[in-house]
């Protein structure tokens, strides 16, 4: 291995030491568009003002771009100080193998199991009781999303709910306007999920993805679900599929389509148009049909690392990321809910503050998808959803069993 | 490297002939309408930059703007934003001719030697590795990148520009081997014989005799390699460290960010602002394709 | 060395040897290297992170289960079928039109730096581009079809990139527009490699053009087109961004390719599995490539 030396040496030799400052921490998220962007930099700046250098690591394409990057990078030696990624199962492997910092030490100290709510994100974070990542905010996926002037230009009232929507549709095909914009992907599974909470319930959902029951899996309230997926897909045209989730949105921003069924992370969309809630469009949790929160969210965890500066300021950043001001002034601008309770958020827009009203109440708030089931049975179940929406002689009976079929298979 | 070693030979061939023969109306013709479809993409792709978002949400994909505007492209080059760097595509210009050149160099390099022993001086060893080049041409590069990140990691040089140098010369490989030592191979024989007559030895005979006549396949893997090591993201983000971060991760994340507006035209003319350099090179590298080198070089 | 004016083989070896080494480094460390890593991964049921050492392997080994799962996923099946299609399209209308185009850039023409640039700038957009642009051209509701609607021939239809049966053929024309200019250069250095003292005599003995090309000059061209066969093959199998972009695989699943699959469980927490695809993939280009080498370039070469 003569080349594998001679290429050391030089390298060795050349190579600049990437951190000189151990105060500087470079952070990789996939936060890039403007609001996104606008509430990292609150972030960004809290963190400079404790005497440290955030550097930041932006990285597009949400986490199917980044996840190799930061996983290599780990992997090479050289990791970033912190990284965005996603809660629950995907880190894992990465905690099992001692690559992460554990954060029990301060979780304890600052109290976080009571100052965060609800449980389920900081349960996201404990491996066998220990804390290894941050949780910064909530975001729900069950959210329907209305043009209150379509309805009316089509002398329809506006639907309060998913079964309204469908009622409204062929009057507004009509007029040639789409009933319910859709997008290509991940958002079919997402329409899938909430149709669940929904129409099943949501103990219902989380007795088949969280425990498994498949009985409940191939019952009759899992047909209905099913039953009611073929009726949306009946009234979309595949025409008028889009390929990502905002051009769905933007559809109905524009007028071109009537509903939408999105998270709140959609609610961002309308605001940059200048919509008000309530007025120009609704945004109705649960679909209308029962307002419910799933409590997805967005996380940080820390490599581990070598130098003591370093993992001094990675609990720097850590502790940062959820004091009171911090919380409240990332939120307002990522247009999610907050973690802690005790803080004042009368800046809040509508749908923020039903999510709030929701989750102040805590009884139909339920875990993410991706903390009760591996991504790659998720990414499946999509598969059969999609094919299921795009090609109509797929019977509802056969995507119920292919969708119990991979429940059954999931690794728990 | 063996371009500049560039001998300047005048085309052998005739002149160009008039444009209004029967013959070269049809050539001309038929030039004219294939080139039609491979430019409306660049086309939409133009008019599109030129225009402010409202005119690409009402407007006609194929109809230009009447009020054309460069807020796009100065915004693209300068001003997009990356998380919190609103510095657009121009920092990460100099990481990628810095990633760019020495890649370039090294995978055509390895590559033209190694189809040259291939070619004329085979021995077992070789033959069987070129085997196993040509099948591992066709496994999707994914299923390199983690042992790559512990391959380099042992070798000391991940996260460095080196890194990167080598990652592009290892997927470089497979093809411009193949590429070089099937023209090497479809050469006169009669010229590598002449050579070996006269005494010349295994360099003499490449820098000397084929390198010469072999320009339009080296213009031809530099067009290969240029593009595809310019337009990298995945590898340069992976194995070159932040520091060395090429102008594709802009790309990216200009291309590829989801919430918010989508800013069709700063996607356009970044994307074409990014596609300059290949285009250049294609075009300036023109004059090697130049007709009777093999002949000139017998005579020579 | 090179001043040696007798070679001995002994030594005229050793230098081609010693050139080759970095070739042959990289061929064993890292094909060798990462493709033993492949297959053994997929006898395993690792999830995120990859394994190295003999033991790990021994404690994740899970026999044939992750074979069995991808041969029950219908949407493998669909990729495998998609890249037949992709990879005999592709491949076959790029070395027809590529050829022409070659041809008729070789026939002294005026302007041919510009016509070559035309045809090559594709290649220097990324695939992630092409796709987009190809989508937006190709989209029934604001693209090519509501366009030639708006010009007044209502009932013209061109929706294949929403229909299920279609989508895959989008992207092989796509596919074509971005790679179809580089194998026009790689046939054009073909033809220039050719000597003219071969024109001069075909010309002499009175052959027509077209048959020169045909029968003489083609046949020459053998190992250019190897290549190029090579290039447009490795590149169908390797199919990834442009789908991603142009369809994202849909609608439904319809325009999947495999590479597709194995890029997104290898990083989705189904290491395995991915690794189980790139091997099925791996095996049966083996399969169709290694009697083709043998064949091809176990003749014995030069001297």
């Amino acid at each position: 291995m003569k080349l594998n030396k001679w290429i050391a040496v030089l390298a060795t030799s050349v190579a600049m030491p990437l951190m000189a400052n151990a105060a500087e921490l470079e952070v990789t998220h996939w936060w890039t568009s403007g609001g996104e962007a606008a509430a990292v930099a609150e972030f960004a700046k809290a963190f400079d003002a404790t005497g440290n250098k955030w550097v930041d690591g932006a990285i597009a394409g949400s986490g199917d771009v980044a996840r190799p990057i930061i996983i290599s990078r780990i992997l090479g030696g050289n990791p970033m100080g912190a990284t965005q990624l996603n809660p629950g199962k995907d880190a894992d492997d990465l905690i099992a193998a001692g690559l992460m910092q554990d954060l029990t030490e301060l979780a304890v100290a600052e109290d976080w199991a009571n100052i965060l709510r609800p449980k389920s994100q900081l349960e996201s974070c404990t491996k066998d009781g220990k804390v290894y990542c941050v949780p910064v905010n909530l975001h729900s996926g069950q959210w329907m999303w209305t043009n209150r002037k379509v309805y009316e230009d089509a002398g329809i009232a506006p639907p309060q709910n998913w079964a309204e929507m469908i009622a409204a549709a062929p009057a507004l095909k009509e007029k040639g306007i789409i009933p319910l914009s859709l997008a290509e992907g991940w958002p079919v599974g997402l329409l899938t999920e909430d149709l669940i909470v929904a129409i099943a319930g949501v103990d219902n959902y989380v007795a088949v993805y969280q425990d498994r029951n498949m009985e409940l899996a191939r019952g009759p309230e899992f047909a209905a679900v099913f039953k009611a997926i073929d009726e949306a897909r009946q009234i979309i045209d595949p025409k008028t599929v889009v390929p990502q989730w905002n051009d769905a949105v933007a559809l109905v921003i524009q007028g071109k389509a009537a509903a939408n069924v999105m998270g709140d992370w959609a609610g961002g969309e309308f605001a940059v148009a200048g919509m008000v809630a309530g007025k120009d469009f609704d945004c109705l949790p649960g679909l209308g049909v029962e307002p419910v929160l799933g409590t997805g969210g967005d996380v940080f965890y820390f490599p581990k690392s070598d130098d003591p500066e370093v993992t001094k300021a990675q609990f720097a950043m850590a502790s940062m990321m959820v004091t009171k001001e911090v919380q409240v002034a990332f939120n307002l601008k990522k247009g999610s809910l907050p973690m802690r309770a005790d803080v004042d958020l009368s800046a809040a827009n509508d749908c923020m503050k039903k999510g709030l009203e929701i989750l102040d109440k805590g009884t139909k708030v339920f875990p993410n998808n991706s903390q009760m089931i591996d991504r790659d049975s998720l990414n499946q179940i999509n598969d059969v959803m999609k094919e299921f929406f795009s090609d109509l002689s797929i019977t509802p009976e056969a995507a119920q069993e292919q969708f119990a079929a991979i429940i059954e298979a999931a690794p728990k | 490297m063996a371009m500049s070693s560039a001998v300047a030979i005048d085309p052998s061939g005739a002149k160009p002939k008039p444009l209004f023969a029967p013959g070269r109306v049809l050539i001309y013709s038929l030039l004219i309408v294939t080139s039609i479809y491979y430019l409306v993409p660049l086309y939409v792709m133009i008019i599109t930059s030129l225009k402010d978002l409202d005119q690409i949400r009402e407007g006609n994909i194929f109809i230009p703007t009447l009020k054309p505007s460069f807020d796009a492209w100065v915004k693209a080059w300068s001003q997009a934003c990356t998380g919190l760097n609103c510095t657009g595509l121009a920092p990460g210009f100099w990481n990628s001719v810095f990633i760019t050149v020495p890649s370039v160099i090294v995978s055509i390099a390895v590559a033209s030697i190694s189809g040259y022993s291939l070619a004329m001086w085979p021995f077992k060893l070789a033959e069987w590795c070129f085997t196993i080049l040509l099948v591992g041409s066709f496994i999707p590069y994914q299923v390199f990148l983690y042992p790559l990140v512990i391959i380099t990691r042992e070798m000391g040089i991940y996260s460095t520009l080196y890194a990167v140098i080598f990652v592009h010369t290892v997927f470089g490989l497979p093809i411009l081997t193949l590429l070089f030592r099937n023209y090497f191979a479809s050469l006169p024989n009669e010229l590598f014989k002449a050579a070996r007559v006269d005494g010349a030895g295994y360099w003499r005979i490449f820098f000397r005799v084929l390198a010469p006549m072999s320009l339009p396949i080296f213009t031809v893997a530099v067009i290969l390699q240029v593009t595809g090591i310019w337009n990298d993201f995945l590898f340069g983000v992976i194995y070159a460290g932040p520091t060395n971060y090429p102008m594709t991760v802009q790309l990216n994340n200009i291309v590829n960010s989801l919430q918010g507006v989508k800013e069709y035209n700063v996607e356009m003319a970044a994307t074409i602002l990014t596609g300059l350099v290949p285009l250049t090179i294609y075009f300036l590298s023109g004059k090697y394709f130049v007709r009777g080198i093999a002949a000139g070089a017998v005579k020579g | 060395m090179s001043e040696v004016k007798r070679p001995n083989p002994l030594f005229r070896n050793l230098t081609s040897k010693l050139a080759a080494s970095p070739m042959i480094f990289i061929v064993l460390v890292v094909f060798v290297g990462s493709t033993m890593w492949t297959v053994a991964s997929s006898f395993t049921g690792i999830k995120t992170l990859p394994i190295f050492t003999p033991q790990e392997f021994y404690d994740n080994w899970v026999g044939w289960d992750q074979y069995v799962r991808l041969w029950n996923t219908p949407r493998w099946i669909t990729s495998i079928t998609n890249l037949a299609i992709y990879g005999i399209l592709y491949s076959g209308f790029a070395f027809v039109i590529g050829f022409l185009l070659a041809v008729l850039m070789d026939q002294k023409i005026r302007a041919e730096g510009v016509f070559r640039t035309i045809y090559l700038y594709p290649f220097a957009l990324s695939f992630i581009v092409t796709g987009k642009v190809w989508a937006w051209v190709l989209n029934p509701a604001f693209g090519l079809e509501k366009t030639v609607r708006d010009m007044g021939w209502t009932s013209f239809s061109f929706d294949w990139l929403t229909n299920r049966d279609m989508a895959i053929y989008t992207v092989v024309i796509a596919g074509l527009w971005q790679g179809t200019g580089l194998v026009m250069a790689l046939m054009l250095a073909g033809l220039r490699s050719i000597d003219d003292e071969i024109w001069r005599a075909a010309r002499v003995d009175g052959i027509p053009k077209w048959r020169t090309y045909l029968q003489i000059v083609v046949p020459m061209m053998r190992p250019v087109m190897i290549t190029i066969f090579v290039i447009v093959a490795s590149g169908s199998v390797r199919v990834y961004d442009l789908v991603l972009a142009l369809t994202q695989g849909g609608p439904g699943n319809s325009s999947q390719v495999p590479s597709m699959y194995i890029y997104e469980k290898l990083f989705v927490g189904a290491l395995a599995q991915g690794t189980a695809a790139s091997s099925v993939l791996l095996l049966a280009t083996a399969i169709i490539l290694i009697p083709w080498i043998i064949v091809e370039f176990g003749k014995k070469s030069r001297e």
